[in-house]
């Protein structure tokens, strides 16, 4: 192998990989080791693969993804916290026709948007939801989130959530998919390169789902770690990512084609 | 001449969203402005101009459907009434400060809290002044009449869309439920999505070939790009200061004083004139029509001229009369009377309060 320079490696014919176009050059300001780089991949990859990118109209929410439309490379609307359900389901009723996606967190989707979330699954609008679960509020510095496990420590959990006292983590993909309106409801996890593959798989069905007039919303949570909130290296928040939330929020399609999947 | 109709002032406002060729309405009921969405459901405007009317599952998710719709370069409207005004705040401050046109219509009931379903006008400080959080502003225009509900709705989205601001209409309980004759303007077309993506290059409904997306958002992390940003809206602000201002003046050429009012009470005061110059007092009024941007420079010309007194006649405990005052400054005299809580004043209370506070006082 020896002479080979640079040059002769970086030639077209010589390409595996290549970023999507539909993610920007800036740099990401999430912390190393966490999802929501790869999650908002996937999703660009997705519109690209779909030749949807001139199409696309995306909603941010407030949290750690604030400025996802600082990395992705399609229109985008910020909306205020908890609210982007309600943005997208108007965005979508006046434009049929274009493809409609919200990004948001736990906070964002399943405590203070838990109205605009349940009610645009229940219209079934025609959009995709995506739904970063990490158990945490990251962006504020590590607080409880309704999906915080029981006993898991947080910032305002500093003795570990007492259910009794702060009540249960609530399993809002489990709740909208026994809604009528939701068609394609499923939890996937973006930390490994399997997981990645098929996170990848389930929102392009997301998305296809949704550009063939499917009737009804399609819903993917991806589980995600938060290193930096749950105070651990990324190696460990992925470990203990395994074996404390996949038990309890547990991986795989919940509602496809509109048919609740029955657990065997 | 248009035709002709006898309509609620609700329902005057409904038809004329249509007719305005409005892309979307989103709502929630709310006495006593709940006839607006009921009239627009019964008018089927998707047959009649594909109009999209939707009802929300609250006020805040119809003002967010307003930000995203809007956003989108869409004719957008919403209405309700004082409490639900309170819940959309946040919205409105987020479409503000992202610069997204839209319409919202306020029949203003009696409050604080959940008050009552009478006509007040107790949400002018809510309406002028902010309301939601930071600095910004609405275009705010008072109807006194079921003829201007009708005609401030195109009047409305024109402005809206000149500044890229929301516009409130603030009526009350009164105007919204009371019935009159109303002229209805021909139907005007709604934009084709080509038109809306070629007049609107800053909406997002799906990134141009060969250009940059489209971002909208109220965030910049960055303080002095966030007070370059604020310093861009107040430059707005102060050109529609400058040229959106209107107003309407009765018997004020040879006045020696004048009542301000707007809405329902200007209605009442008009009738307050006519009994006061049977008795010799010579008193006109100045009707702002706009709140925002206040008509500043009428009540100048009249302190100018050396007019005794200014008398706020409104339906709160003394809101706008801060504003007179503000011009005044101290150099006449400048009362306030209302009734609240959903007592309408009288127009022989009005006369009273007249002769005690300004002539007698």
């Amino acid at each position: 192998m020896s002479g080979l320079t640079v040059q002769d490696i970086v030639k077209p014919e010589n390409l595996v990989y290549k970023k999507t176009d539909l993610m920007t050059d800036k740099t990401l300001s999430y912390c190393p080791g966490c999802g929501h780089g790869t999650a908002h991949r996937l999703i660009m990859e997705v519109i690209e693969e779909l030749g949807k990118e001139h199409e696309t109209i995306g909603v941010a929410p407030v949290g750690c993804s604030v400025l996802a439309y600082e990395f992705m490379n399609v229109d985008m609307q910020e909306a205020a916290h908890g609210r982007a359900p309600a943005v997208a389901t108007a965005i979508k009723r006046v434009w049929p026709g274009k493809v409609v996606f919200t990004y948001q967190g736990d906070g964002d989707l399943a405590a203070i948007g838990t109205a605009e979330t349940i009610h645009a699954c229940n219209r079934g609008e025609k959009i995709v939801i995506v739904f970063i679960n990490n158990g945490i509020y990251g962006m504020t510095g590590g607080q409880m989130a309704p999906t915080t496990l029981p006993g898991m420590k947080t910032s305002t959990s500093p003795y570990g959530r007492e259910v009794v006292a702060m009540g249960n983590p609530l399993k809002i993909t489990e709740l909208v998919a026994q809604l009528p309106g939701t068609y394609f409801v499923t939890r996937q996890a973006v930390h490994t390169a399997v997981a990645v593959r098929k996170a990848k798989k389930a929102l392009k069905k997301a998305f296809q789902n949704q550009i063939d007039g499917k009737p009804g919303l399609s819903f993917v949570e991806i589980v995600s770690n938060c290193n930096s909130g749950w105070k651990m290296t990324p190696v460990d928040a992925n470990i203990w990512m395994e074996e404390n939330m996949f038990p309890f929020y547990q991986l795989g399609d919940i509602k496809k084609d509109g048919q609740l999947i029955e657990k065997k | 001449m248009g035709e002709l109709k006898l309509m609620k002032g609700n329902e005057a406002l409904a038809e004329a969203a249509i007719r305005a060729g409005a892309d979307a309405y989103f709502g929630y009921p709310i006495t006593p402005q709940s006839e607006v969405i009921e009239y627009l459901m019964s008018e089927k405007p998707e047959e009649r101009t594909g109009m999209v009317v939707l009802q929300a599952e609250s006020e805040v998710a119809s003002i967010n459907m307003l930000y995203g719709a809007g956003g989108t370069g869409k004719k957008v409207m919403t209405s309700s009434s004082s409490p639900g005004i309170s819940l959309m705040q946040e919205g409105l401050s987020y479409i503000a400060g992202a610069e997204i046109p839209c319409v919202v219509a306020n029949v203003v009931r009696g409050g604080p809290g959940l008050g009552d379903i009478q006509p007040a006008q107790s949400d002018y400080f809510q309406a002028v002044k902010g309301g939601g959080h930071g600095d910004y502003r609405l275009i705010v225009l008072a109807p006194s009449s079921v003829q201007e509900m009708s005609d401030f709705v195109p009047l409305s989205f024109d402005l809206a869309f000149k500044y890229r601001t929301p516009v409130m209409i603030i009526s009350d309980g009164l105007i919204g439920q009371m019935m009159e004759k109303v002229e209805l303007f021909d139907q005007m077309d709604r934009l084709t999505d080509e038109e809306v993506i070629e007049k609107y290059p800053w909406a997002t409904n799906g990134k141009p070939v060969g250009k940059e997306r489209r971002i909208l958002t109220s965030l910049d992390l960055d303080p002095h790009k966030l007070e370059k940003h604020n310093h861009h809206l107040q430059a707005k602000y102060r050109e529609i200061e400058e040229k959106e201002v209107l107003s309407e003046t009765l018997h004020c050429d040879d006045a020696e004083y004048i009542m301000v009012a707007y809405g329902s009470s200007a209605r009442i005061a008009q009738k307050t004139i006519q009994l006061a110059r049977e008795e010799g007092i010579k008193v006109g009024l100045i009707r702002p029509i706009t709140l925002w941007p206040y008509p500043k420079k009428e009540i100048e010309k009249y302190v100018q001229k050396g007019i005794k007194g200014f008398l706020s006649v409104e339906m709160s405990m003394g809101q706008m009369v801060e504003d007179i005052r503000l011009v005044v400054e101290g150099r006449t005299k400048v009362e306030h009377f209302g009734r609240v809580g959903g007592v309408i004043h009288s127009p022989e209370e009005v006369l009273e309060a007249l002769k005690q506070k300004l002539i007698g006082g």
